[in-house]
């Protein structure tokens, strides 16, 4: 539960700030949907970016599947046709030997045991796995025998090898098990006689010899190489596709005279991939049996690396697009919020000037009214300073002079009001910034009494008239002291200093002894919407609009401060400015 | 030394003109264009104080009015409507030109002024 918490916490700090827009009341007017452009712009850039690479991935993946497929089936191919000549061999080799012996002996050993055993010792020593040797007359019968088996006048007359032999000259057996009841296969080699007669010389060789030749094959785990014969009967042991010499588990391919690859499945329903040849001159099927799923092992590790950097790619990619997104639609939100606030900044402007435009319809009026009290007043004071039944008078004295000091203090508010409601308007005047500054300082007089802040102006007698606009001029020390007062506590100071900064420069400071602003703070005092007074305060554009009024008249502002000591700003402003204004900022 | 008043509120100017008796000047007043034209043309004045702005008669008409009947005489506005700054087209033409409500002070100083220059 913590780490869930901990977890939303550290999301919400990453909240982009348009995600709230149009949900707090405070807000106001919202231009857009952020959030429903920020889904749409995130959905849209994921399509564009991962439909290629999961494309991309797609077609990787097809491929080297088949190509690992592709390399299976000539490997298995190969194998298989390597061992097919292995075998192929195997027997021609022994079934040559016979030639060879038929034609270099005599025919002695058709009766001679010994020399049989002779021949069938050296047969041993060059080739290994024969068991015996026997000869068989035309009629079927076996007249001469060596080997560890009493087989001597066996009658193989009806046998199948023999008929076969007797027909085609020459025969190569199934493995079988015969009189002897152990697993063998012959070879027999039909031998005619001067006489027009035949004999058969026939040979027993050992299954072992051919199952070595098979298992030497460096096979993968649960795959296996066997023979069997065109009835399905397994000539070799098989470990997993059925009982010695009984019918194999799996289906016979049909008849090629070249090593070829079959997939299929087997009893199990495991996919399986054989490779098969049909032996020459013989009645053997070589198999060779994998399964697909160890056979596709490779491919398992190498779909797993795919399936990696396709996982890295496609988070990579929505990473990016969700950072630029959210940069796009917070900078598209800034902007509307700059937007905002310079719409409802005009329409406070416009509203002000409305209400300067009364105000000053206002002073006028009254005006007069106030000119008829005051001379009425100011006769009835003159009667009673030359009347002599009123001079003594000091009540009625002191209730007239009330009465002008009254209309003296309003006549000063009309006129003040006057003053400063006039010039929305930018006009270049000569101006005495003594006067300027002493005009802003009257609206703050009160502010500054109750705050027990007091103020300290310095400008020499000698400073020159400026040729700048009024109402600018008013509202940037308006705006720079109203700030320095809310920097200070009770009891502060401010400092206003001017000097002539070069022939055509003047420079005017104000310095507060208040909190002071941080060096962080100081790159961003002048950014539209920076705040430390907090949302409830300040709107951020007090400084920023002071700012552009500075640049306006063609000056220049800069701020130093140390944190608890003070903050000073520092306003250059050219004596004769111009005429024409430059608008650079919002502040207009 | 003969000053003209005109302003269109009564009350005011009868007042003045009293107070400026008091002080040991010949004042004399007039609340209409037609009045004031009629005292400049029957006496010669020194000075004439005129308001600015009167309802159907303009203090600046006026003052061309009574110069070709009294050359040389010399003009003081005073005004309820604005501030010093808004005349200074009107003050070019006059001595100057002051805001009501004023002090009476102010005003002799600027007829003492005229008079001496």
């Amino acid at each position: 539960m913590n780490i869930v918490s901990r977890l939303i916490a550290v999301a919400a700090q990453y909240k982009p700030r348009f995600w709230n827009a149009g949900t707090s009341k405070t807000q106001g007017q919202i231009l857009f949907n952020y959030r429903k452009f920020w889904f749409a712009s995130v959905t849209l850039r994921s399509l564009v970016s991962l439909v290629p690479i999961a494309i991309l991935f797609m077609f990787t993946y097809v491929l080297e599947n088949k190509a690992i497929r592709n390399e299976n089936h000539l490997h298995t191919i190969r194998l298989t046709s390597n061992t097919r000549r292995t075998l192929t061999y195997f027997f021609e080799e022994r079934l040559d030997a016979l030639k060879f012996i038929v034609q270099e002996e005599k025919f002695e050993f058709l009766n001679n045991r010994l020399l049989l055993q002779d021949i069938l010792r050296n047969l041993q020593r060059g080739f290994g796995g024969i068991i015996d040797l026997g000869v068989i007359n035309a009629a079927g019968l076996q007249i001469n025998y060596a080997g560890p088996f009493d087989l001597k006048d066996k009658d193989y007359r009806n046998q199948r090898w023999f008929v076969n032999c007797v027909q085609n000259g020459s025969y190569l057996s199934d493995v079988f098990l015969g009189y002897r009841n152990t697993p063998h296969l012959i070879i027999a080699l039909k031998r005619p006689t001067p006489d027009g007669s035949f004999h058969i010389l026939r040979v027993t060789l050992d299954v072992t010899k051919i199952i070595q030749i098979l298992t030497s094959l460096e096979l993968s785990e649960r795959s296996e190489a066997f023979l069997c014969n065109r009835d399905g009967l397994l000539q070799t042991p098989s470990k997993y596709y059925g009982e010695f010499l009984q019918r194999v588990d799996l289906p016979i391919p049909a008849y090629s005279d070249r090593t070829q690859v079959m997939e299929t499945v087997d009893k199990t329903g495991n996919p399986i991939l054989i490779g098969y040849a049909y032996l020459d001159n013989s009645p053997y099927i070589l198999m060779l049996v994998k399964r697909s799923k160890e056979i596709m092992k490779g491919w398992y590790t190498l779909r797993q690396e795919i399936n990696w950097v396709f996982g890295i790619s496609v988070i990579l990619t929505l990473m990016v697009v969700l950072g630029i997104s959210t940069f796009m639609v917070n900078k598209i939100y800034d902007a509307d919020q700059t937007r905002l606030k310079a719409m409802e900044r005009l329409e406070s402007s416009s509203r002000l000037i409305s209400i300067g435009r009364l105000a000053a319809g206002v002073a006028h009026e009254i005006n007069n009214p106030l000119a008829v009290i005051g001379e009425n007043a100011g006769l009835i004071d003159d009667i009673f300073n030359l009347k002599k039944e009123y001079s003594g008078d000091r009540q009625l004295q002191e209730l007239i002079a009330t009465v002008l000091e009254s209309v003296e203090r309003c006549g000063e508010i009309t006129r003040q009001l006057l003053e400063f409601a006039r010039h929305f308007e930018p006009k270049i005047q000569s101006l005495e910034l003594k006067r300027i500054i002493a005009g802003v300082l009257s609206f703050l007089k009160k502010e500054a009494s109750y705050r027990n802040i007091r103020i300290q102006m310095d400008i020499p007698d000698d400073f020159p008239v400026i040729d700048t606009d009024r109402s600018s001029l008013q509202q940037i020390f308006l705006n720079l002291i109203n700030n320095a007062f809310q920097a200070m506590d009770k009891g502060g100071r401010l400092e206003i200093r001017a000097a002539r900064q070069s022939q055509d420069l003047i420079r005017v400071s104000i310095t507060d002894n208040g909190c002071g602003i941080s060096e962080e703070d100081q790159q961003k005092i002048f950014e539209p919407f920076f705040t430390t007074k907090g949302m409830k305060e300040g709107t951020g554009l007090g400084l920023s609009i002071t700012y552009g009024l500075v640049r306006k008249l063609k000056g220049e502002i800069s701020v130093q401060s140390t944190m608890g000591q003070g903050t000073t700003f520092t306003v250059i402003l050219p004596i004769k400015h111009g005429g024409d204004f430059r608008n650079e900022t919002l502040a207009g | 030394m003969k000053l003209l008043l005109v302003d269109d509120e009564e009350k005011f100017i009868s007042r003045l003109a009293e107070r400026l008796k008091l002080r040991g000047y010949k004042a004399d007043w007039a609340t209409t264009f037609d009045d004031a034209l009629a005292r400049a043309g029957a006496e010669k004045y020194d000075i004439a104080v005129l308001d600015v702005k009167m309802p159907s008669m303009s203090g600046i008409d006026l003052k061309s009015k009574i110069e070709r009947i009294t050359p040389g005489i010399k003009f003081i506005f005073i005004t309820g409507h604005g501030s010093e700054q808004d005349y200074d087209t009107v003050c070019q033409e006059a001595i100057c030109c002051i805001i009501k409500p004023f002090k009476i002070e102010a005003l002799v100083e600027q007829i003492e002024q005229a008079l001496n220059s």
